[in-house]
């Protein structure tokens, strides 16, 4: 047997290792696959999901979003593809909690291949799950069932950016009649990854404005120390810092913005940047941290 | 009758004399040549003497055997009729020997007796006044080109009959000899300006540090946002050519035959911008008969590669030993070429493949698209790069405008002073210019004060930077420095150079 065979674990229905969230739905399956740990019983679970062609926004959110929930102990399902997905597990990683993916193949196959290095910390230091044999190539028709059981293993789905056809909404779908939570975050009106989220807005769903609120609705208390640091700025840096937000801004609209030459704009959006106020999402566009 | 005149031969871009020997004797009617020849200069013998006949010069029947010496180097190329024509001039006794004597003739020759011009014609020209000729006869129309060269008469002739009013009358040459211009290092006039660039303050920014420093510049953006249209302006902010920069040129044009005849020598700075199908072969030069490639050509100048993941991995890894030693060296069997390559290299790449990325409007790509496109890029290639800036989107206000932008003679007042600075700190150790300091000599040339290097360690654990970056910025922040006459490199120097670091393709998207 090849080392990677020998640490998947197999869960029938019968074990008392079976996850508890997914007993009570008719149509979950009678085994699982897992390598690295299961998500624990009596902890609460949230999922985060959305779009794979995600917007420097919507991968910020996602971000801050699993770390801070991960950092107040709460377990972050999602999917591992590209995008949002991926961005929450990081999140997660990042604040030091736990994280587990659902794959819609099997669990010693890395999909996208591209996140060759989140499924190995994921096997590491949380969990990937998988209803598919080992072996079993990533198929189209895996990818909505696999959603069944994200959304069945937590408490709340939060869906992050969402097109208006992205599988997130599937998730959401089966979430509702699971009879679970869904928040979605706000996008901006006219943008096409915002849609379905506005949309799921629109029908019910919960805004999530900040992961405070998630954390509100599942009775956890915020993580401590999170007293905001406070940066001290310059003056200068206090005027580009102004013009940065979620959405990316390039160097030269600050430039254009703050009047100030493009040297000297560069060396402050470093300097914040090494101050840890600012990304560098793109060469040259930045974004807030917070 | 025996009689033998000098030419020369231009193998890659050096000149090497030839000897064209010419012996017409009794026998049967008979045109015969040797010496290692290539086709097209053994047709050369039905061009000599339909262009004699037509040129009302009757030509015995005879034998006539033709020897280009020395004889094991290939001879290509059409320069030879001339001096065929001329040896067999003078060994029919219709040019006297002594008006041949040291004199180096090329050129090509029509049927009807007219002399058309030929590549290669500047090194020629400086090979005869190396070997001390009286003067040398070239085509008219490559006259410019030869006159380029001081200390030695050019005759420009046009066909077969000036060449006999020219050889064969007594000094009959000086009335037809080329006035020399005098050539210097003469102002750059080319035909763009950095004037007409709207916006892009940030990028205008990067290139007068990378011009400042020859330092190689990279440039990201969406299509349409001016990348191309700022590389073709690099040339007019780096200083004018100095007369040896400008013979280095000119000799690898001259070579290409690419130099337009009546200019002489290259005044401006080359701008080349090869096409993303080009060859390894054509990039770094080589071919059968060996050639300059895109390199050379750029050479003291620029070269453009515009979508750079479309290139070829081989093409571009050409490229790495030449941007190290400013100069390639082709080895073939017959020979090792040796030409110059100090080029700058400028290039231009799409964040993704469909240009629009971070736009999700209008980008479709998925991040592993994305991460694939850029990693076609070859990661060596990439640590040559010291300087790496985003172009944006030009909106329409921006486009409408057309004042008070910056003239590049303005920026490259600046770029000459920082050119000067950077010679005296570095006088004649091997390199001119910032962006050719060796790592070894950087803690000598680049001291860091203590907050300057609390900053670097900042960065280092922030940004994940590596150790090839490490030295990049410093050189760079270098750079930045002497644009604004400053002896040491300080904080805000350092943190603008971080700016302009290269891609973390690892960081790409997140």
């Amino acid at each position: 047997m090849a080392e990677w065979q020998q640490d998947i674990r197999f869960v029938r229905k019968e074990d008392e290792a079976y996850p508890g969230r997914l007993r009570p739905y008719a149509g979950m399956p009678g085994k699982i696959y897992v390598r690295g740990r299961l998500p624990e019983e009596g902890r609460p679970a949230v999922a985060i999901v959305g779009a794979r062609r995600s917007t420097p926004y919507g991968n910020g959110t996602a971000r801050t979003f699993a770390k801070e929930l991960a950092a107040a102990g709460v377990q972050i399902i999602s999917g591992m593809a590209w995008g949002i997905d991926g961005m929450a597990h990081e999140g997660a990683l990042e604040a030091g909690g736990d994280t587990y993916a659902v794959l819609g193949c099997g669990v010693d196959i890395c999909y996208p291949s591209g996140h060759r290095g989140l499924y190995e910390r994921l096997i590491r230091e949380g969990g990937v799950l998988s209803e598919q044999p080992p072996g079993m190539p990533p198929k189209s028709g895996h990818f909505p069932a696999r959603n069944r059981i994200i959304s069945a293993l937590s408490d709340l789905v939060l869906v992050v950016e969402a097109g208006e056809k992205s599988g997130a909404l599937i998730t959401a779908d089966l979430a509702l009649e699971q009879g679970k939570d869904v928040y979605a975050v706000p996008g901006r009106v006219g943008d096409v990854q915002s849609r379905g989220c506005l949309n799921l807005i629109r029908q019910g769903a919960g805004l999530a404005d900040s992961p405070d609120t998630i954390l509100d609705v599942l009775g956890v208390s915020p993580a401590g120390n999170r007293e905001p640091t406070k940066i001290l700025l310059a003056k200068e840096e206090n005027i580009v810092y102004s013009w940065i937000c979620l959405q990316p801004v390039s160097l030269e609209m600050l430039v254009q913005k703050t009047g100030m030459p493009a040297g000297k704009v560069l060396s402050i959006l470093v300097s914040l940047e090494l101050k840890g106020c600012i990304r560098q999402i793109q060469k040259n566009d930045y974004v807030r941290t917070d | 009758m025996f009689s033998t005149i000098l030419s020369a031969a231009v193998i890659g871009i050096e000149a090497h004399p030839v000897q064209v020997e010419a012996d017409i004797c009794d026998g049967l009617p008979q045109f015969c040549m040797v010496g290692d020849l290539a086709p097209e200069v053994r047709e050369a013998a039905d061009r000599v003497r339909t262009a004699l006949r037509n040129t009302k010069i009757l030509f015995p029947p005879k034998k006539v055997t033709i020897n280009l010496s020395p004889a094991h180097i290939r001879k290509e190329g059409t320069r030879f009729d001339l001096p065929i024509a001329v040896s067999l001039l003078l060994a029919l006794g219709i040019i006297p020997r002594e008006y041949a004597e040291g004199v180096l003739i090329v050129g090509e020759l029509g049927l009807n007796g007219k002399v058309r011009p030929v590549s290669g014609v500047l090194q020629t020209v400086m090979l005869a006044r190396d070997l001390g000729c009286r003067f040398c006869v070239i085509p008219a129309e490559n006259a410019g080109e030869g006159a380029a060269v001081s200390g030695i008469p050019v005759v420009g002739v046009d066909s077969l009959e000036r060449l006999l009013g020219c050889l064969a009358v007594p000094e009959g040459w000086r009335e037809q000899a080329v006035g020399r211009e005098e050539s210097t290092g003469a102002k750059a006039g080319y035909g763009e300006d950095f004037k007409e660039i709207n916006g892009q303050e940030a990028v205008r920014r990067a290139a007068e540090i990378a011009a400042a420093g020859m330092h190689n510049f990279l440039m990201i953006g969406s299509p349409g946002s001016g990348k191309t249209m700022i590389a073709r302006r690099m040339p007019t902010i780096l200083p004018g050519l100095t007369l040896e920069e400008s013979l280095e040129v000119s000799r690898v044009y001259s070579a290409c035959g690419l130099l337009s005849g009546r200019e002489g020598l290259m005044k401006t700075r080359p701008f080349r911008s090869p096409h993303h199908t080009v060859s390894a072969n054509a990039l770094a030069g080589g071919g059968r008969q060996v050639r300059p490639g895109e390199i050379s050509l750029a050479t003291r100048g620029v070269l453009f590669l515009d979508e750079l993941p479309e290139f070829s991995r081989n093409a571009l890894e050409a490229l790495r030993q030449p941007m190290e030693e400013g100069r390639v060296v082709i080895s073939r069997t017959g020979g090792t070429y040796v030409f110059p390559a100090h080029f700058q290299l400028v290039a231009a790449l799409n964040p993704c493949k469909c240009g629009y990325y971070p736009d999700r409007e209008r980008c479709r790509c998925l991040p592993g698209e994305i991460s694939q496109y850029l990693h076609r890029i070859s990661r060596p290639l990439l640590d040559r790069i010291d300087i790496c800036v985003e172009t944006s989107r030009v909106e329409y206000r921006e486009l409408a405008g057309n004042e008070g932008n910056e003239s590049s003679a303005a920026i490259r007042a600046r770029v000459e002073e920082a050119h000067r600075r950077q010679r005296e700190r570095y006088g004649n150790r091997g390199w001119n210019f910032n962006s050719g300091i060796p790592s070894s000599a950087i803690k000598k040339f680049c001291p860091l004060g203590s907050r300057e290097m609390e900053i670097m360690e900042t960065a280092f654990e922030r940004l994940g930077l590596s150790a090839r970056a490490y030295h990049r910025i410093i050189k760079v922040a270098r750079t930045i420095a002497d644009l604004e006459g400053e002896q040491r490199i300080r904080e805000h120097h350092l943190l603008e150079a971080i700016g302009y670091r290269s891609l973390d393709l690892k960081f790409w998207g997140r």
